[in-house]
């Protein structure tokens, strides 16, 4: 997918001024942190789920090529395909080639992320063929074209009237002319006109929550029955996942799912978990005669050597988003790329670089909220820290940041100087700020207090009364 | 151009800052593999069939007991007459001898897409979650769980198990290997993605019922 990740901080206005869009980001608040919160609650051992599943990840991770050897021989065994994809382009070429071979004309997808990374439906639709995406919400966004703005709810920036508008304009050649504006109306007629491309469909590409390396299955996780759909129906099945989706034994991938409906939408389970594994055996009434499943690596392999490794242990249930409160007011989109939020930072910035993707990882507030309610256990901040520090050292960030950063280091670094400093500005600051208790506007703060106030200092500085302190206390 | 596959590997070898594993680390990884690991369960006192029942009303599927295999028609027949359902269903294979009533039109075989109302049995059934396991075969064709607008399903006492991991310790115990398809189902299907607002029906079955049997 093309990247337009350079033009964040418009976009950030653009997306703050949006009154359709603040009133969608609204529902991010109410659904999923408090449903999060609930499920988490009802479960005793969660905590400890979480350091299990940290570890059961880093132990895969550790053993990746292992592991990456087991899978491929199950699925083989089982007389399904496994494609090896260095980058997008062949990840695409692969799927493409595979869909021709089957001389695919209609091409169903249940909701993959990888394939939004490859830009995937592009490719296909270049090459002629019709590609439908079945998961409501990403169907919606085909409709509307627009990339998704959430990796779980993807078309959560769409108000219910936003849809009704669009179902008007594309089902009208469906026989549809009436405009439906209740819920179970909307979905009751996406339904009707998606069932028929499901029962047409050639091609269906999933994405996999996990492939289990102990029997060759990719596992996915939906609520709508559209992936379903999408992997019986079809005479191939298609599967496009990352290298890193890999996980030893089906018990590794129970101890997972446990987190993962719980932090994605606060489900305990999702309606539907589903394994697929190889075709359709010869004696099977129905489901694929083709399996095969594409891994791409892109820049998993990059970042399995460096200090961004942790982030390979992510699941994908999007619950740092969900409680980041940049992402909560400014949506997905202004992030430019596939995937958005603090996991979105990272993946961004590995891979489309730091001077495309410079502005995201600064418009952190370092809050941690996404650490603390990610179930892997992902230090996200410290990732997000991580890339600021790359940028100041490949000298991306703007000359004054990186003076200013710089004589902030020099002092910071010498405590003597730093305290006296200190014992001169905090006093002076007091002073001048006295009369309103607070600062309109403040020398090379310019932007900080465009949005707020800064408040004038009161009393002491921190160092002097800890030092107070400590001598009363001896 | 190198084969990606080996690039991939060597790529991987070098961000984990070895070559290929040596047999001993490969021996005790395969061993890892042969007997999953023992991992945390949650755990719950409760009856397991209350627990079970629980489970799959707060996930919107609907659920009653009977006493014997006699209970499961009648049960069926209730569930359709509330629904305001003809008798006309597809069954699984495995469920066409059952007696069904003459004034019920029934064909067993896989679902196709004018097939209003579904029965299939199960593997198991888990406690845990509210998960009735499916596995895809001759006699229980995967269409069957997700074409039809409504699907029931026969669970005996037997089948239900506590947790997750109880699938896979019964499933590996399975003469005939890996099925093509395992569906764990708990609940009808349904879709928030319209204003967070939930919504059963999206593209699979708009209900979903389980009859479970109580066996002496």
């Amino acid at each position: 997918m093309q990247s337009n990740s350079h033009n964040f901080k418009k976009n950030v206005k653009g997306a703050l001024q949006d009154k359709e869009l603040q009133i969608a980001l609204a529902h991010v608040q109410e659904g999923f942190i408090n449903k999060r919160a609930l499920a988490v609650d009802k479960l005793a051992e969660f905590e400890q789920l979480r350091e299990q599943a940290k570890q059961i990840r880093n132990h895969t991770l550790e053993h990746l090529d292992y592991y990456l050897e087991r899978y491929e021989q199950a699925v083989t065994k089982l007389g399904g395909q496994v494609h090896w994809a260095r980058d997008s382009k062949e990840a695409c070429e692969i799927v493409l080639n595979i869909c021709q071979q089957a001389e695919a004309k209609s091409v169903i997808k249940g909701k993959s992320m990888v394939s939004e990374e490859i830009g995937l439906n592009e490719v296909l639709e270049q090459s002629g063929m019709d590609v439908i995406e079945s998961d409501l919400g990403e169907y919606i966004l085909q409709l509307a074209e627009e990339p998704p703005s959430h990796i779980i709810a993807p078309a959560i920036h769409k108000t219910r009237d936003q849809i009704s508008d669009l179902f008007v304009k594309h089902h009208a050649q469906y026989g549809f002319s009436e405009r439906q504006t209740t819920v179970p109306n909307l979905v009751n007629e996406a339904r009707a006109v998606l069932r028929k491309r499901f029962l047409e469909a050639d091609v269906g590409i999933t994405g996999g929550n996990f492939l289990v390396a102990e029997t060759g299955s990719n596992i996915i996780v939906t609520n709508e029955g559209n992936g379903d759909l999408s992997c019986t129906l079809p005479k191939v099945h298609i599967v496009t996942s990352g290298i890193e989706k890999v996980v030893p034994t089906l018990d590794d991938a129970t101890a997972l799912l446990r987190l993962l409906g719980r932090s994605a939408t606060g489900q305990e389970i999702t309606s539907y978990t589903t394994f697929s594994s190889g075709p359709k055996r010869p004696e099977d009434l129905d489901g694929p005669e083709q399996y095969h499943v594409v891994l791409v690596d892109n820049v998993r392999s990059k970042m399995l050597a460096d200090e961004f490794r942790e982030m390979l242990r992510c699941i994908r249930c999007g619950a740092c988003m969900n409680h980041c409160p940049v992402y909560g007011s400014v949506g997905g989109h202004v992030y430019g790329w596939v995937y958005p939020g603090p996991m979105g930072v990272v993946l961004s910035s590995m891979n489309l670089g730091l001077e495309e993707t410079k502005d995201l990882a600064n418009a952190c507030t370092l809050n941690g909220r996404c650490a603390e309610v990610c179930p892997v256990k992902i230090p996200l901040p410290d990732l997000l820290r991580n890339l600021r520090r790359q940028q100041h050292e490949a000298r991306l960030n703007s000359l004054a940041v990186r003076y200013g950063l710089n004589i902030w280091a020099a002092i910071a670094k010498r405590p003597a100087i730093y305290a006296a400093m200190m014992r001169i500005a905090m006093p002076l600051m007091g002073a001048l700020g006295r009369k309103r208790g607070r600062f309109r506007y403040f020398p090379l703060a310019g932007g900080w207090t465009a949005g707020r106030d800064l408040p004038a200092p009161q009393g002491s500085t921190f160092q002097s009364l800890y030092s107070k302190r400590t001598r009363q206390k001896t | 151009m190198s084969d990606a596959r080996t690039e991939i590997f060597s790529r991987v070898h070098k961000a984990l800052g070895r070559e290929s594993l040596s047999s001993q680390q490969r021996k005790s990884l395969d061993e890892r593999m042969a007997s999953a690991p023992d991992l945390i369960r949650p755990q719950f006192s409760d009856d397991l069939v209350e627990h079970f029942a629980n489970q799959l009303q707060s996930v919107a599927a609907s659920f009653v007991r009977v006493s014997n295999t006699e209970g499961i028609i009648p049960a069926i027949t209730e569930h359709l007459d509330s629904l305001g359902l003809n008798h006309k269903l597809v069954v699984a294979p495995s469920l066409k001898d059952l007696q069904w009533p003459k004034n019920f039109e029934i064909h067993s075989g896989r679902a196709r897409d004018a097939d209003l109302a579904s029965v299939t049995g199960c593997f198991v059934a888990v406690a845990e979650t509210g998960s009735v396991v499916l596995l895809s075969s001759p006699e229980s064709p995967t269409t069957l769980n997700f074409l039809p607008d409504y699907h029931i399903a026969i669970v005996k006492s037997s089948q239900l198990v506590r947790h997750m991991e109880d699938v896979w310790t019964e499933f590996r115990q399975l003469p005939g290997g890996i099925p093509r398809t395992i569906n764990l189902i708990s609940g009808p299907s349904k879709t928030a993605d319209v204003e967070q607002t939930l919504q059963v029906g999206a593209h699979g079955p708009r209900s979903f019922h389980v009859v479970f049997v109580e066996q002496s």
